[in-house]
């Protein structure tokens, strides 16, 4: 996502100064995400460059509050109505690691995926007693558990990839040595087919 | 603190000869009051089994079990019964609500069993279906009911009475993703008040409202995660 769409977004409640637009973009985003005060004032001026926002007459306390402008209006509703393409998103790390560990000599495969497991189930771990914790103080904070929920189907979907990963290298593995598998007999027991 | 569950190098065969099936190969592990433990592993891999011995329902080829101190092996029939009615509180992979009984029936049925008064047992089905959000429907049979609704009724049998040891095989297959989580926090707030929980679930998000999880793979422990340090470091990291 960019900076610049969430300050629009909280520049349409009304003008703000960089150290309240720092601190309403991460309440919103209930702390998942800071920005530094720098990322905030560079991206102002390059939305001052575009025409998205105004700046005001300072304050007292020599503060610049910022405005959005009719086409800042505009291009906030645009972002809206616009789906986040997955080109947009970073490439993702997990998946060429993988990949790459299961083309170079000498890597347990299985080690790796496990121990990404583990790690996305201790995150998970860790977010749903934030996300407790949050029920308990909190009813109305609804963005910051919504925030918290995308993080968990996230890491639930990775982890399920991994599941994945897991039982189609096994599968493989199994039909591509038929030979050997007649020799030596099955370390383990046949696993029952399906579930119930 | 004593463990309320014990697993001493626990093994289950099941069968002999060529068709022997190796289900769990060396399984040990402790639950202790309040804490919440899921176990996850891919289909075939022993979860199931290992519950069942934790439940007295089955009994292992080799090694312990111990619930609240004492050797399930070495109890006997009328003893290990007593501990199955009301120590332990299990809810079974397919439900087993039995048919002819109505939903408060079916979760008053172990508190009769035990001698309870009907009224009690009865009052505390109720309390137990509040629990489960199923106050409503606890005079509908299982066939009236949907399969979600089900699972709730068998998650309200297992928690009824005062149960110190909670097992839960996939108590969340047939629920939605609001309702499965309702039911997880039914089985936390138990557990936080001072029962000891075993879960098994294939979904990593529900495994989140464990205190630990065991992967188990071919009946054998290959690893466990325990939560990390503070939450705060973890948000840290992720921005
Ligand atoms: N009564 C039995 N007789 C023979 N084999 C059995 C019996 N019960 C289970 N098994 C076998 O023991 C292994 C473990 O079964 P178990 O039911 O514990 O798996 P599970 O992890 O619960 O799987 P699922 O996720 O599909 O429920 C499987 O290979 C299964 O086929
Ligand atoms: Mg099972």
């Amino acid at each position: 996502m960019s900076i610049r769409h969430g300050l629009l977004a909280l520049l349409e409640r009304g003008p703000m100064y960089g150290y309240q637009l720092r601190a309403a973009f991460e309440e919103s985003v209930g702390g998942t995400w800071s920005l530094n005060i720098g990322q905030v004032y560079t991206t102002l001026s390059r939305l001052e460059r575009d025409e998205f926002v105004l700046p005001l007459p300072e304050n007292d306390g020599g503060q610049r509050p910022y405005e959005i402008t009719g086409t800042g209006r505009a291009e906030l509703a645009r972002w809206f109505a616009t789906p986040i393409e997955r080109t947009d998103r970073p490439r993702d790390e997990l998946a060429i690691k993988l990949a790459l560990a299961m083309t170079t000599p000498g890597v347990d495969v299985a080690a790796v995926v496990q121990s990404q497991r583990t790690a996305g189930v201790r995150a998970l771990q860790e977010y749903t007693r934030l996300k407790t914790r949050q029920d308990k103080q909190a009813q109305d904070d609804l963005s910051w558990l919504l925030v918290l929920d995308a993080m968990i189907f996230q890491c639930e979907a990775e982890i399920r990839w991994l599941d994945h990963c897991e039982a189609t290298i096994l599968r493989r593995t199994r039909t591509a040595r038929p030979a050997e598998q007649a020799q030596t007999p099955e370390p383990h027991p046949v696993r029952k087919e399906a579930r119930r | 603190m004593t463990d309320v569950l014990e697993l001493r190098d626990v093994h289950r065969t099941h069968g002999d000869g060529a068709n022997a099936v190796q289900a769990l190969r060396g399984v040990t592990l402790t639950v202790r009051p309040g804490e919440l433990v899921a176990i996850m592993g891919p289909s075939g891999s022993g979860k199931s089994t290992l519950l069942n011995l934790a439940g007295g329902l089955d009994r292992p080829t080799g090694g312990e079990v111990l619930v609240e101190g004492a050797s399930l092996g070495t109890l006997s029939h009328r003893r290990l019964s007593a501990v199955r009615r009301r120590t332990i509180g299990y809810v079974f992979q397919d439900f087993n609500l039995l048919p002819s009984l109505t939903a408060a029936e079916n979760v008053a049925l172990p508190l009769e069993l035990d001698g309870k008064s009907i009224r009690a047992a009865r009052r505390a089905a109720l309390a137990a279906l509040t629990e489960v959000d199923l106050a409503d429907l606890a005079h509908r049979f299982p066939d009236e009911m949907s399969g979600g609704q089900q699972q709730r009724v068998a998650i309200a049998r297992a928690l009824v009475g005062e149960r110190r040891l909670v097992l839960a095989d996939e108590p969340t297959g047939a629920l939605d993703s609001q309702t499965g989580e309702a039911v997880l926090r039914v089985l936390r707030e138990r557990v936080d008040a001072g029962a000891a929980g075993l879960l098994v679930t294939h979904e990593a998000r529900h495994a989140g409202w464990a205190d630990r999880v065991i992967f188990l793979r071919d009946g054998v422990i290959i690893d466990s995660s325990g939560p990390l340090g503070s939450a705060d470091d973890l948000l840290e990291r992720t921005s």
